[in-house]
C-alpha cells in the first residue's frame, strides 16, 4: 500500500463542519452501554480486599473462612496468578499491583479477591479473610522519599542513570538529564535570574464512571472481557499475558467510557476479574467502588521542582534549568523524565538543562494522567518566567513572545521543531479581547503556556461498504471525546459522500488488527489517518468495479465527488457512476467492496497552548473564583470543531479543580483521607465561567489533513496560568499547587506580617 | 433487615423502643442510604417515619411555626411565611447538598445526624429552636443546641424520636442569616460556619442576639460573648470587631483535610462578622 501521509492542503467539504455525534442520543437518553451495564446470566459479584496499611509485609492469608461461606464460589490471592512475567520487569509490576505477592505498598492495595452469588455475601467473605501483616514504616512524601532516612520500598532499586553506580539501594529509581549549551555560563550573562522551588500534590483524573468489567473464562480456556477501558488490545495483552493465554482466545469489547484522561490505560481489576472467573467457572462481575477507584486506580505524581531562569535587561533568556522529582507510587515510572523533557519545551534556549528523579512512595502507581507530567513542570517554570518578567519589567506577554520557540528551534528536549504553533498562540492571545478587559477590586489576570508531544502509534481500520452504498466503519481506538463522529467525518470527506451515510464503531479485539490505546491525543490523529488510507483502499476498488462496469480500464476513471467518473474523449458519453450504483452492483463484480487499512502513524506534530485567566480572591477567607478563563490552542485542523473546542475546556476545567482544590491528603498513618468526591474536590458546574476557545489551525505536515491531537495540551497551561491570576489578584507568589483556601489566607498573611 | 412504616408516632416509638437489633430512622434518607450503601451502618431495622400524620407539615401557630420531621428542606423555601419570619433558617436548610438531596433531606435528620459541619443546625441554634421529643415516657420539648452531643451522638434515649421543630413567634424589627465556608460554589460541606439571630429597637439598636458558629466544635458552638457583643448596640465597626474577635475565640477547632486550626478560627470570625451584617439589614437596620 503506498499511503502518502504528507499534508495536501485541500478544500473539505465535511471535515471542519459539526454534526451530531453518533453516539448522542443513546447517551442523553440512558441507552448507552458503559462498564457497568453489561450483564450475563449466571454472573457472580466479584470485591477486592485492600490493605488498611501504607506499607506491610504480608506474612500469610487464610481464606478458608470465607471459602467455607455459603454463596462464595472462589476466592483468589497472588498464588492464583502465578507469575507469567519471565522478566520483564514493567508485567511484574503490574501483576504485583492487581495483587500484592508479597508486601502491600500501599493503603488500598489489593491483597485477595472473592466472587460471590450477590453482593451481600461477597462483603461478609472479605471480612472473613484474615491476613496476618507486618506493618513496616511507610513514607508519601516525595522529597521525605528522597531522603537518606526514608524506609525503603524496594530494596532491590538502585538508581538508574547515576554517573556511578550506587552501591546503596534508594527510593529513587531513576535520573534522567535533557538539555544543551552551558548553563552555568549562560547564567553568568543574566542580567535578572529568578530561583524558586514549587510544589504539586497528588491528583486523580476524577472520571465519573468507574472501572468495571465483566469477565467470563470458558473450560475449553477462551475468555470474554466486557470492560471500560481506553485501550482494549493493550487490556487484551497484558491480561493474556498475566493468565498465561493466547491473546487470540480472550477477546475484549471495550463498553462506552465515562471518562478516562489516561487512567483507564492499565488493568488493575480485570486480572483479578478473569483469575475469579477461571476459579469460580462463571462469569464475574467486578465494579471498582469509588473509595476503590481512588485509593487504588492510577493518580498522577506528587511533585517537588525547583526551577532557575536568567536573562538580560532586553528580555533574552539566558540559562534556564531545572531539577524535577515525581512520585510514581511503589513501582518504578518515568514520570519526571516526562516532566524533564516538557519543562522548557515552548522556548528557545541556547543553554538548558533539566534534570528529573523518579521516587517510590508508599501511594497507588501513577498512572497517566491527560498530558501526564507536563502541567506540573508548566506551573514551575511559567510561575518563573511570569515572576522574571516582572522584574525585567516586560509584558509577560512580550517576554514569552520574545523567547518563543519556532520552527527551525531546537527543542529543549532534543528534536529540531517542524513548524509549530507556540508563536501564532501568543500573539492570538496578545490581541485577545480578554487581555484588555478592565479587572476590579481583588481580582487578577494571570496567563501561561504548554506543551504536549501527542502520539500516533499503530492502527487498524476496516471500511466496509454496504449493498446499499452506506459505510460502515470499524476502528480499534475507543472513542473517548467524539472520535467517531470526527472518523466518520473523515471517511465522508475522502469517499465524498454524506456524513449521514456513514457509521463507525468501536470493534472488539477480534474483529481487527492490533490498535494502540487512545492515549497522547492520539485517537482521531491516528484513525484518521488510518480512515484516509482505508477510503482510498475501498476507492481503487470501486474505481476498479466502475471499471468493469463500463468495460474500460481503470487508469481512465477517476473518483470524484462521491461518483466514478470516466476520463477521456473516447468515454465522453459514460455518465457517472455513484458510490451507491457502483455498490448495488457488487454482487456481480466480485463481491464486496471494503478498505482496509493498518499503518504506524508517524509524525504527530507537537501542539502548544496559551491560556489567559482572571480570578478574584477573597483577601478574608482566601476563597478563589475563576471569573473569565480564555484556550487559544493549534489544532492543526479541527475534523469536528465542537468537540475540540469540548477537549479545549474540558483540559482547563480539569486544570482549574486541580490548581484550586483537588489533592489527595494522607494521615499521618499513611492513609488516604479523602477518597470521595466530597473531600476530594473537583469543580461543580457553577465552580466554572463559561471557558472561551479559540482554535488556531497551524497545519501538521506529516497528516494529509494537517491534524494534530488535541486532547492533552489543554490541561498543561492552566496550574501556571492561575497562579499568576492568584498571586496577581493576592498581591503573593502561590508556590503550591492546590491553591486551596487555607494555602491562600496562610500566605496573605504571612505576606502582611512581612 | 426489616422495613417498616407505621402510621402514628406512638407506634412508631413503640417499634423503636422495642428493636432488639440497630434501628434507624428514615426520613430523607440522605444520610442513612448512603451510609449503609458505603457499609458503614448495617441496620436491622428501618422506620420510616414519612406516613405519619403530620410529619409532612408546616403549621403556623400561635407561638410560631411546627416543622414536621419528614419535611423535606425544600419545601421549606416554598414556604412564603416561613421564608419571611427566618430567612437564615431556609438558606441553611437549603444549602444542603444539592437540588436532589434537598427535595430528600430534613433539618431533623441533619440535626440527628449529630455532625458539626450541618448546615442548618447553626441557623437552628441562633434561632433558638426547639425539638419536640416523643419517647416511650411521654413527650418533651428541649433546646436543639442539646440534641448533639458529640460527632455521630445525640442526646436522644433509646426509643425517643424528634417530632417536629419549633420555631418562635417574630417580634418586628427581627431578622436572622447563615453563612457558611465551602471551597465550591456548592455541593460541598462546610470548613467553618456562622447563624446569627438579631432583633433590633426602633432606632437601629440590638436587642436581642444569637450567634452559632458549626464546623469549629465537636458540636455547634452557641457564642453568648457574640450575642453580648452586639446587644446595646448598633452594627458599629467596633462591635464587629468585637463580634469577629470572640468568636475567632470561642473555637475549639481541630486541622484536618477540610482545614486548618488557623483557617477556621479567622474564617469564623468572618462569616460572623458577613451573617451579623446580613441579619441586621433584613431587621431593618441600616
Amino acid at each position: 500500500m503506498n499511503f502518502d501521509p504528507r499534508f495536501s492542503g485541500r478544500k473539505f467539504a465535511s471535515v471542519g463542519t459539526r454534526p451530531i455525534r453518533p453516539d448522542g442520543v443513546d447517551k442523553v437518553t440512558g441507552r448507552a452501554r458503559y462498564g457497568a451495564d453489561f450483564n450475563m446470566a449466571g454472573q457472580l459479584v466479584g470485591r477486592v480486599l485492600r490493605s488498611p496499611h501504607a506499607h506491610a509485609k504480608i506474612r500469610k492469608i487464610d481464606t478458608s473462612k470465607a471459602e467455607a461461606l455459603a454463596g462464595v464460589k472462589a476466592v483468589i490471592t497472588a498464588a492464583d496468578l502465578p507469575d507469567l512475567t519471565d522478566g520483564d520487569a514493567a508485567m511484574y509490576d503490574i501483576l504485583d499491583n492487581c495483587l500484592a505477592r508479597t508486601k502491600a505498598l500501599y493503603d488500598g492495595h489489593a491483597v485477595a479477591a472473592v466472587a460471590a452469588v450477590d453482593a451481600h455475601t461477597a462483603r461478609q467473605a472479605l471480612k472473613l479473610i484474615e491476613v496476618d501483616y507486618e506493618v513496616l514504616p511507610h513514607v508519601t512524601d516525595v522529597d521525605e522519599a528522597m531522603a537518606h532516612h526514608a524506609p525503603l520500598i524496594n530494596d532491590t532499586v538502585f538508581t538508574e542513570g547515576l554517573e556511578e553506580k550506587p552501591v546503596k539501594p534508594s527510593n529513587v529509581t531513576k535520573r534522567s538529564q535533557f538539555g544543551h549549551g552551558d548553563v552555568h555560563q549562560g547564567f553568568g550573562h543574566a542580567d535578572f535570574i529568578v530561583e524558586r522551588s514549587f510544589k504539586t500534590e497528588q491528583t486523580h483524573q476524577g472520571y465519573i464512571e468507574p472501572h468495571a468489567c465483566v469477565a467470563s473464562v470458558s473450560s475449553d480456556g477462551t475468555a470474554e472481557l466486557w470492560v471500560c477501558t481506553q485501550g482494549h488490545f493493550v487490556y487484551r495483552q497484558h491480561c493474556a499475558q498475566l493468565l498465561g493465554m493466547e491473546a487470540s482466545k480472550l477477546r475484549v469489547t471495550s463498553s462506552e467510557i465515562g471518562g478516562g484522561f489516561g487512567g483507564k490505560t492499565h488493568v488493575w481489576a480485570e486480572p483479578v476479574a478473569l483469575a475469579l472467573s477461571r476459579k469460580a467457572g462463571r462469569p464475574v462481575k467486578l465494579v471498582m467502588t469509588r473509595d476503590e477507584v481512588f485509593r487504588a486506580s492510577g493518580p498522577t505524581s506528587a511533585t517537588s521542582i525547583d526551577v532557575k531562569i536568567g536573562a538580560r535587561k532586553d528580555g533574552t533568556i539566558t540559562a534556564a534549568e531545572a531539577t524535577l522529582r515525581y512520585s510514581s507510587g511503589p513501582y518504578a515510572g518515568a514520570w519526571a523524565e516526562v516532566g524533564a523533557m516538557t519543562a522548557f519545551a515552548c522556548y528557545k534556549l541556547d543553554n538548558v538543562k533539566t534534570v528529573g528523579y523518579e521516587v517510590l512512595v508508599n501511594r497507588p502507581k501513577t498512572a497517566a494522567y491527560r498530558a501526564p507530567s507536563a502541567p506540573m513542570a508548566a506551573f514551575a517554570v511559567e510561575s518563573a518566567v511570569d515572576e522574571l518578567a516582572k522584574e525585567l519589567g516586560i509584558d509577560p506577554v512580550e517576554f514569552r513572545i520574545r523567547n518563543a520557540a519556532q520552527e527551525g528551534t531546537q527543542s529543549s528536549y532534543g528534536p529540531v521543531y517542524g513548524p509549530i504553533g507556540i508563536g501564532p498562540t501568543l500573539e492570538a492571545a496578545k490581541n485577545h479581547a480578554h487581555m484588555k478587559a478592565p479587572l476590579k477590586k481583588n481580582q487578577g489576570r494571570g496567563m501561561a503556556c504548554g506543551f504536549w508531544f501527542n502520539f500516533g502509534g499503530q492502527t487498524c481500520t476496516d471500511l466496509n461498504i454496504g449493498m446499499d452504498g452506506s459505510v460502515s466503519l470499524a476502528v480499534g481506538t475507543v472513542d473517548v471525546g467524539g472520535s467517531r463522529a470526527s472518523l466518520s467525518l473523515v471517511a465522508a470527506e475522502e469517499l465524498g459522500i454524506d456524513y449521514s451515510q456513514v457509521k463507525a464503531i468501536v470493534a472488539d479485539t477480534s474483529s481487527l488488527g492490533y490498535n494502540d490505546m487512545t492515549d497522547g491525543s492520539r485517537g482521531t490523529f491516528s484513525s484518521s489517518m488510518a480512515t484516509i488510507s482505508a477510503a482510498r483502499n475501498a476507492i481503487k476498488t470501486l474505481r476498479e468495479r466502475a471499471a468493469q462496469m463500463w468495460d474500460i480500464s481503470v487508469d481512465d476513471v477517476a473518483w470524484e465527488q462521491g461518483h466514478a467518473v470516466a476520463k477521456g474523449e473516447k468515454h465522453g458519453n459514460l455518465g457517472k457512476l455513484s458510490l451507491k450504483e457502483i455498490a448495488a452492483q457488487s454482487g456481480k463484480t466480485g463481491g464486496p467492496i471494503a478498505g482496509h487499512s493498518e499503518l504506524v502513524a508517524d509524525g504527530a506534530g507537537v501542539s502548544f497552548a496559551t491560556h489567559i485567566c482572571d480570578v478574584e480572591v477573597d483577601p478574608e477567607t482566601g476563597a478563589t473564583r475563576v471569573i473569565r478563563y480564555t484556550v487559544v490552542q493549534d489544532a492543526g485542523k479541527a475534523v469536528h470543531p465542537t468537540y475540540v473546542e469540548g477537549q479545549y475546556q474540558g483540559g482547563a476545567a480539569q486544570g482549574i479543580g486541580w490548581a484550586l482544590n483537588e489533592e489527595y491528603i494522607y494521615g499521618k498513618d499513611g492513609r488516604l483521607q479523602n477518597a470521595g468526591f466530597l473531600d476530594y474536590r473537583i469543580p461543580v458546574c457553577s465552580d466554572l465561567p463559561m471557558i472561551d476557545t479559540q482554535i488556531l489551525e497551524i497545519p501538521n505536515p506529516n497528516h494529509p489533513y494537517g491534524v494534530r491531537g488535541v486532547g492533552e495540551t489543554s490541561i498543561v497551561p492552566p496550574l501556571a496560568a492561575i497562579a499568576n491570576a492568584v498571586s496577581n489578584a493576592a498581591g503573593v507568589r502561590m508556590t503550591h499547587i492546590p491553591m486551596s483556601p487555607p494555602r491562600i489566607l496562610a500566605a496573605i498573611e504571612a505576606e502582611r506580617e512581612g | 433487615m426489616r422495613y417498616i412504616r407505621p402510621l402514628s408516632i406512638e407506634d412508631a416509638v413503640g417499634q423503636l423502643a422495642g428493636a432488639a437489633g440497630p434501628a434507624a430512622i428514615l426520613a430523607g434518607g440522605s444520610d442513612l442510604l448512603v451510609r449503609m450503601k458505603g457499609g458503614f451502618v448495617e441496620p436491622e431495622l428501618i422506620i420510616d417515619i414519612k406516613s405519619i400524620a403530620g410529619l409532612r407539615d408546616i403549621s403556623e401557630t400561635a407561638d410560631g411555626f411546627s416543622i414536621g420531621a419528614a419535611v423535606p428542606c425544600a419545601v421549606l423555601g416554598e414556604n412564603a411565611a416561613l421564608k419571611k419570619a427566618w430567612p437564615g433558617v431556609v438558606e441553611a436548610a437549603k444549602l444542603i447538598g444539592s437540588k436532589q438531596v434537598q427535595g430528600r433531606c430534613t433539618i431533623v435528620g441533619n440535626l440527628c445526624n449529630a455532625s458539626p459541619a450541618a448546615d442548618s443546625v447553626p441557623a437552628l441554634v441562633a434561632a433558638g429552636a426547639k425539638a419536640v421529643v416523643v419517647g416511650p415516657s411521654g413527650k418533651r420539648t428541649i433546646a436543639v443546641e442539646t440534641v448533639p452531643t458529640a460527632p455521630g451522638r445525640t442526646s436522644l434515649a433509646k426509643g425517643e424520636i424528634i417530632e417536629a421543630i419549633l420555631l418562635g413567634k417574630r417580634a418586628p424589627r427581627s431578622s436572622d442569616a447563615y453563612l457558611r465556608f465551602i471551597p465550591r460554589t456548592e455541593m460541598d460541606i462546610a470548613v467553618v460556619s456562622a447563624g446569627v439571630n438579631l432583633t433590633l429597637d426602633e432606632a437601629g439598636v440590638v436587642t436581642a442576639a444569637r450567634v452559632a458558629i458549626g464546623a469549629a466544635a465537636p458540636t455547634v458552638l452557641l457564642v453568648e460573648e457574640g450575642a453580648e457583643a452586639l446587644v446595646g448596640r448598633k452594627l458599629d465597626e467596633a462591635a464587629l470587631e468585637r463580634l469577629a474577635k470572640v468568636c475567632a475565640g470561642a473555637c475549639r477547632p481541630i486541622d484536618d483535610k477540610r482545614g486548618t486550626i488557623e483557617f477556621r478560627r479567622k474564617v469564623a470570625g468572618v462569616l460572623a462578622r458577613r451573617a451579623a451584617m446580613t441579619a441586621y439589614a433584613r431587621a431593618g437596620g441600616k
